[in-house]
């Protein structure tokens, strides 16, 4: 185990240069820049530009930037945001909270209503629930998620009135930020009505951003599933007489969860992808939304720091993926 | 945490509960604001949404914009006086303003001359602690209003009295010390974050005079503000104002109607109809300070001759524009300054949409057989809500009269730049939104000589326009001013170097528990004043 998982550690560094050098390439290989998209129609005087893209350190060659930048990045640097002058981590670690409280509860949604419909799928094969579930995954699945926000609130928030709008709390609750966890925070404060206003708020973007999760868990939980339902061992199972619960719950399931948890791995890209949309739509201050309001006003280290530090969540998630993978599956290590 | 900030968290603590305490009978405003203010030093920003939750709210100017127009009356400055060569402006400042007491900062003195010099000289003067306090203070409006060439120096006087000498008459200087970049802040909040090492907090944690002081921001989330008690011209209605921040349109109409906030700017011109339906709200409508135009470049055959731009200008059918890209929210544009601002020469006539008659111009012209570009800007602006479809209904307008048209486009920043070359093939589609109310801030600007190259994207330099803005900018009595201004649009309209094309509608929706809301011609959102039913 020790040395799968330093060899797992080992993929992670060419992994960390080869991200620096895309999230630095990506941002300067889009044309224009921060002064000009900042002064608009009224334009910068070309000598004061010069002088700020000096001082700024953008007059040196690429090269010279990037591995200043590495060198920064070394020191626990990620630059200073051009249009907020604060510095990018801080930025980051004080949005970062509100992407996760979203992402993890979408997760635990995806998985929890996820698996359960994929295995009775699989166990109901070809039936119309079987279909059902399915036909519900694919529609899941291909919906764009902007217009499916907004068809929620029109009718959750608009016609029922059953949830808030969008944002996180209650307008009129509010307390320092603490850990920047809603649910923590509002508990913490002790304000009557907070935390159940902090859960209202989250039903919507939870329930949005884990319809593509959810659907692609459902699928992949079905087709493992079916797989494993046909091995010999399950058929032992069976004739064993023990009971279709202890066949599926213990014997497929354990199996089928191998496949599974690798897609629940993936997910983590596909949510951080969605919340920018998400976020968007429900007022969400996280850091989906900063990232892409930094790559349309060239913000150069907000957008580099901010893809290394996701990148970076990403790839660690993976890792942890892979160690769980080892562990559920010996042969994994082994090999 | 060190000393400092322990003493902080625990003010704001006690602070925020005594307002949630308070919060039954405390009559709290939320506006849905589109987007979250870049920081809260105006003068190193350029937008609307910064100005919107830092200059409006939290500061004031020595002169102020008379709320819903473009006039300018005493603020900080009780009167003023110019020197008969318009060389030097004397401000009177008003006695007893305080500054805001917040969790964070508790002035000892109250405003004096210190605080104006401080608030202008950290953008003039570049070996100024303050000129480079933060990454890429570009000073962009100071600098863009030309304030460097213009302002000499600025001198205090007495502690009540400073005085600004020109380096060259400027009738504008007035309207330009309204600005947002113009605010006032404290030196002395200043000298405290420089003591501290903590300057950038300035732009974080802002101090003013205004009718609101700041009390917190969460970034992409709200930002919270309290009337200011001591308020120099009283206490506002409302006791606490909180801006939302809601970027989509759809969901600040839905939080709107769900009473989730009560003013909502910039709603989708397709929801005009359904919010003035809707008993329980109303909407304010306002035609905007701005212009959006084709610019030829006159300086490329065969643009360089009037007749053939002229010709072009009869072409474009303007109402089908309106109808297609503004969906109602727009009029018609004959001269290059909206109607709402002084000197607006209403006798002009616009160019009939008359194909026939353009063609005829054309042949005339000795032109055959034009294939020109139209350039379409990337992005939604108020003066173009989508310049993509424009250029489109414009090539559609132009086939018909025999001229093809290549439709292009440019990333913004490149756009904006590559637009100013004065060897730029094609016409741009582009627009203007007013500064301070002053004619000049579009007719020099946009048209002058000295914009050649730059923001005169028609790269067009008329002897007789240039000598009647040259004129207009030193003449102090605006009558004179308009008369000038107004022989000024006569000679646009002759050797139209653009196609006017529209002005934009702005709309304000609002619960209509709401009182007191006054339209900014100028395009700000202002809360002083503004009350809410219980």
């Amino acid at each position: 185990m020790f040395r799968f998982l330093i060899g797992r550690l080992g993929l992670l560094i060419p992994t960390f240069f080869g991200v620096t050098l895309v999230a630095f390439s990506f941002i300067r290989l889009l044309p224009g820049d921060p002064l000009d998209l900042l002064a608009g129609e009224r334009g910068i005087d070309p000598e004061r530009k010069a002088q700020l893209m000096a001082q700024m350190g953008f007059d040196q060659p690429l090269w010279h930037q990037y591995f200043d930048y590495l060198i920064d990045i070394f020191h626990g640097d990620l630059g200073i945001s051009f249009a907020s002058k604060k510095p990018v981590l801080t930025e980051f670690l004080t949005l970062f909270p509100a992407t996760v409280e979203l992402a993890l509860c979408a997760i635990i949604l995806a998985v929890c209503l996820g698996i359960p419909a994929g295995i009775f799928a699989a166990v109901k094969r070809g039936s119309v629930t079987d279909q059902a579930i399915m036909g519900t995954a694919l529609v899941g699945y291909s919906m764009p998620i902007f217009w499916w926000g907004l068809l929620l609130i029109i009718l959750f928030s608009g016609i029922l009135q059953w949830t808030p709008v969008s944002g996180r709390i209650g307008i009129l609750y509010y307390f320092p930020q603490g850990t920047g966890f809603m649910l923590i925070d509002s508990l913490m404060s002790g304000q009557k009505g907070a935390f159940t206003s902090a859960v209202s708020h989250l039903v919507l973007p939870s329930i949005v951003l884990a319809t593509i999760p959810l659907a692609v868990i459902a699928r992949q939980t079905r087709s493992a599933m079916l797989e494993v339902l046909g091995e010999d061992y399950v058929r032992t199972a069976r004739a064993k007489g023990l009971s279709p619960f202890r066949v599926v719950g213990l014997h497929a399931l354990r199996n089928a969860l191998i496949p599974v948890v690798t897609t629940i791995g993936l997910q983590v890209g596909v949510l951080l992808a969605g919340a920018i949309l998400t976020e968007t739509i429900f007022s969400w201050p996280g850091i989906g939304k900063w990232l892409v309001d930094s790559i349309s006003r060239r913000d150069y280290f907000v957008v580099q720091g901010g893809l290394l530090l996701i990148a970076g969540i990403i790839m660690l998630v993976n890792l942890i993926v892979d160690l769980l993978y080892g562990l559920i599956n010996p042969r994994i290590r082994h090999n | 945490m060190n000393t400092r900030k322990s003493l902080k968290a625990a003010l704001l603590g006690v602070s925020l509960a005594v307002i949630a305490a308070s919060g039954a009978s405390a009559k709290t405003l939320v506006y849905c604001s589109e987007g979250s203010p870049e920081g809260f030093d105006t003068a190193l920003y350029t937008a609307g949404t910064t100005f919107d939750a830092s200059s409006k709210p939290l500061y004031n100017r020595l002169v102020e914009f008379k709320r819903g127009t473009t006039e300018v009356q005493p603020g900080l400055a009780e009167s003023w006086d110019v020197s008969e060569d318009g060389l030097e402006y004397t401000f009177h400042l008003r006695e007893g303003v305080k500054f805001h007491t917040t969790s964070f900062f508790t002035p000892t003195r109250e405003l004096n001359a210190d605080d104006v010099i401080f608030s202008f000289e950290r953008q003039l003067d570049s070996s100024s602690p303050w000129y480079e306090y933060t990454p890429g203070a570009a000073w962009e409006y100071f600098n863009g209003m030309s304030m460097p060439d213009l302002i000499k120096e600025i001198v205090k006087v007495d502690d009540y009295t400073v005085k600004f000498v020109l380096n060259r008459p400027e009738a504008p200087m007035i309207a330009n010390l309204a600005m947002d970049f113009a605010s006032i802040l404290s030196k002395e909040y200043a000298d405290t974050l420089d003591a501290s090492g903590t300057k950038e907090m300035l732009n974080q944690e802002p101090v003013g005079t205004g009718p609101f002081s700041f009390v917190a921001y969460q970034k992409d989330a709200v930002i919270r503000y309290a009337a200011f008690a001591d308020y120099w011209d009283g206490k506002q209605p409302i006791d606490d104002l909180v801006f939302a921040i809601t970027p989509d349109a759809a969901v600040r109409l839905q939080k709107l109607k769900a009473g989730e906030c009560h003013v909502m700017p910039y709603p989708a011109p397709a929801d005009i109809a359904s919010i003035q339906a809707d008993d329980s709200l109303s909407i304010e409508e306002q035609q905007g300070l701005n212009v959006g135009y084709l610019a030829y470049n006159t300086q490329m055959a065969p643009f360089d001759k009037p007749e053939v731009r002229k010709a072009l200008n009869h072409a474009i059918n303007k109402q089908a524009i309106l109808d297609a890209v503004f969906q109602g929210s727009g009029i018609a544009a004959k001269n290059p300054i909206p109607p709402t601002m002084w000197s607006y020469n209403k006798a002009v006539e616009d160019d009939a949409f008359d194909p026939e008659l353009a063609k005829k111009m054309l042949a005339d012209a000795g032109v055959e057989n034009l294939s020109m570009k139209i350039w379409a800007m990337p992005v939604q602006r108020p003066y173009n809500p989508n310049a993509r479809r424009m250029a489109e209904v414009l090539q559609a307008d132009f086939a018909e009269v025999g001229v093809e048209v290549e439709i292009v486009s440019y990333e913004w920043g490149e756009y904006l730049s590559r637009s100013k070359d004065k060897d730029r093939d094609g016409a741009v589609l582009l627009g203007w939104t007013g500064d301070n109310g002053d004619p000049d801030n579009f007719l020099a600007v946009l048209l002058g000589c000295d914009g050649v190259g730059g923001s005169n994207r028609a790269q067009w330099c008329n002897d007789e326009f240039e000598a009647l803005i040259q004129k207009a900018k030193v003449v102090s009595d605006k009558a004179e001013r308009t008369k000038l201004y107004e022989e000024a649009q006569v000679v646009f309209k002759r050797e139209a170097p653009w196609a006017t094309i529209a002005h934009s509608t702005v709309f304000m929706p609002m619960s209509s528990k709401v009182s007191g809301y006054v339209m900014d011609p100028l395009g700000g959102h202002w809360f002083d004043g503004v009350d809410i039913a219980e």
